[in-house]
């Protein structure tokens, strides 16, 4: 309804909203949207290093952004995969309190982002498909990230995708966590396994801005419709993978199974298609994205 | 005694003449609104860069009466049924009452020193400047509108990031407006972007530094992260400074700061040199050892002959 000067309708509409939020969400779908949550950021959910030692036994890490440093919060490097060469490039959590803190829990700084255009690029220059996983809570927000240029990284690692000429598959295998992930997600093809999250901010943030009390987190992730089924509806991503039964994390090797067979469909898929073309294509599918209305029709 | 009396004339003028004045919030002193107005929002005794709505940028940089909106029918639908505090539309037509703008971005095409370029202007007032479903069309067809007519491409932001009320939906926005970077940059056609108070997380992180000459205005905060985030991370305050425009140069993130009385001039000539038409007419733009005597002189007379160059009825016959 349209405010008018004068016209203080905020502690109502407050005690309406309050209402409805008690009334209109039940309990149960908000637990249930919770665990996903809890399930992405499992403890023991398989890692992006998980899948490459499950799917590519021959893997070789490349390492550096020849700029400054290597960052442990990406790895990447060359995998031999049915015949070809695949370019593979994801976060890495790390599993101990050792490796976590050595990888800083996945979030990368500029160097990560950086290593990866390098790789992207090289994977270019010889025709070698690329895949990427994804599994970040976020870039990281340090004051010497900042310098060295976030920002300009991610964009630099959005841009690198956008105009690669060979197939990308990027898939979402846990958190994926704002524009840290997204860096890595500009794809022909965006999965994403069941259990996974994927959302413009952490439930934890945006309540801590909207309701100014972080404990609403459960609120703000129902409301941000961050899991699989909400975003295969929005059309976000392209497709869901299904999970092992009680999640990926009772059972890597299958989960890696099921990753394998959905990336070796989508690559036959991709690389049937002129690379001008696929490209072409890739363009078209984030032109699409969004929804507004235009002329009041709503257009989506 | 003098002290005393001239204190009381300035409390008299607070209350009589100065209706819109604004005081500056880096040296407190009282400005008029005529007197900001006329200094494009600038504060004339320290420098200090206001805050300028969308609307008033636009009429900052085009000339008088070439201003004509593009996409001026989009506005945010409410695809997540997002629910907070407050329903998102209801914000959505706060934001638009009370800054009388459709979105947080404009797009239009328009003429600068008669140079034809596509203009797109963000305003910080409308929802912090968020960038969600709508923007990122804009931005879209902005570039469309370039790519068709082979107009060059400058962008004004002023953004707080993605707009949560959109979810992932605003996040994609910023591969959205990457791949319009990409098609833009195949033709080519020239992309300016000008980062004004604050540019952070999703627009800084995507088009916002994808363009091929990033111009910052003085005393800007420009950073991913927001500083409040940053601070929690490290546990510490944040250096003096930190994030501004200045420290940003220094660190190799833009190219340049360019005062907003310099702006329009400086984007013709970055833009026509980018193009490769106009030869550079105004006095070099880089970091000399010594300044020199006179340079106000030599920026005025260069600004008469780039507008001569860019009026084609002053220009020489042709040989």
């Amino acid at each position: 309804m349209p405010t008018l000067p004068g016209v203080h309708l905020k502690d109502e509409i407050a005690k309406v909203s309050q209402r409805l939020r008690e009334l209109g969400h039940n309990r149960h779908l908000d637990k249930a949207v919770w665990g996903r949550v809890e399930l992405a950021r499992h403890p023991e959910r398989p890692y992006t290093q998980d899948y490459i030692h499950q799917m590519f036994p021959g893997f070789i890490e490349l390492r550096g952004d020849r700029c400054f440093a290597d960052d442990p919060a990406i790895v990447g490097g060359l995998a031999a995969y049915m015949g070809r060469t695949i370019m593979v490039i994801g976060h890495q959590k790390g599993r101990d309190l050792a490796a976590r803190t050595r990888r800083n829990f996945g979030m990368a700084r500029p160097e990560g982002y950086r290593k990866a255009q390098r790789l992207m690029n090289l994977a270019d220059k010889f025709g070698i498909p690329v895949l990427t996983f994804i599994d970040t809570p976020g870039a990281y927000p340090g004051v010497a990230a900042e310098e060295r240029g976030q920002a300009g990284a991610i964009s630099g690692s959005l841009l690198c995708m956008a105009r690669l000429d060979v197939p990308t598959v990027a898939v979402i295998i846990g958190e994926g966590g704002s524009g840290g992930a997204l860096a890595l997600a500009l794809a022909d093809r965006v999965l994403m396994l069941e259990n996974s999250i994927y959302s413009v901010i952490s439930p934890e943030s945006c309540a801590a801005i909207l309701w100014k009390d972080a404990d609403e987190a459960h609120l703000a992730a129902q409301t941000l419709r961050l899991t699989s089924s909400d975003l295969l509806e929005l059309q976000a991503v392209d497709a869901v993978l299904p999970e092992p039964r009680g999640g990926a994390h009772r059972d890597h090797a299958a989960a890696a199974r099921i990753v394998k067979e959905a990336l070796e469909d989508n690559l036959r898929e991709l690389e049937a298609i002129h690379p001008q073309l696929r490209k072409q294509e890739r363009f078209q599918k984030f032109r699409q994205m969004g929804v507004w209305k235009e002329n009041g029709l709503t257009l989506f | 005694m003098a002290q005393k009396v001239s204190v009381d004339i300035s409390r008299r003028n607070r209350g009589e003449v100065l209706k819109g004045a604004e005081s500056c919030p880096q040296c407190s002193q009282l400005l008029t609104a005529e007197e900001l107005e006329e200094n494009y929002r600038v504060c004339r005794h320290c420098g200090h860069h206001f805050r300028v709505t969308a609307r008033e940028r636009v009429a900052q940089l085009a000339d008088t009466g070439t201003w004509s909106e593009i996409a001026a029918n989009l506005r945010s639908a409410d695809p997540l049924d997002f629910f907070d505090l407050r329903p998102y539309p209801e914000r959505v037509e706060e934001a638009e009452y009370d800054t009388g703008l459709p979105e947080a971005m404009l797009t239009g095409t328009a003429r600068i020193h008669k140079m034809e370029v596509v203009l797109a202007v963000m305003d910080f007032q409308f929802l912090g400047g968020s960038m969600g479903s709508v923007v990122g069309e804009k931005f879209w067809r902005a570039a469309e509108t370039a790519i068709e007519t082979r107009v060059p491409l400058a962008v004004v932001c002023a953004s707080g990031g993605a707009r949560m009320q959109e979810g992932i939906l605003s996040l994609l926005q910023m591969a959205k407006t990457t791949c319009a970077v990409e098609l833009m940059a195949q033709v080519p056609v020239p992309f300016v972007s000008v980062l004004t108070h604050p540019t952070t997380g999703g627009v800084l992180a995507s088009f916002a530094t994808l363009s091929d000459v990033v111009i910052a205005e003085p005393g800007a905060f420009l950073s991913f992260a927001g500083p409040r985030i940053i601070e929690q991370t490290i546990k510490e305050k944040l250096p003096e400074g930190f994030g501004l425009a200045e420290s940003n140069v220094e660190h190799g993130q833009v190219d340049m700061i360019i005062p907003r009385s310099e702006l329009k001039d400086r984007l013709v000539q970055i833009l026509g040199m980018l193009e490769g038409g106009v030869a550079c007419a105004l006095e070099p733009l880089w970091e000399e050892e010594e300044s020199r005597p006179g340079r106000r002189g030599a920026f005025a007379e260069a600004i008469g002959r780039i507008k001569s160059l860019a009026n084609p009825s002053r220009r020489p016959p042709k040989r």
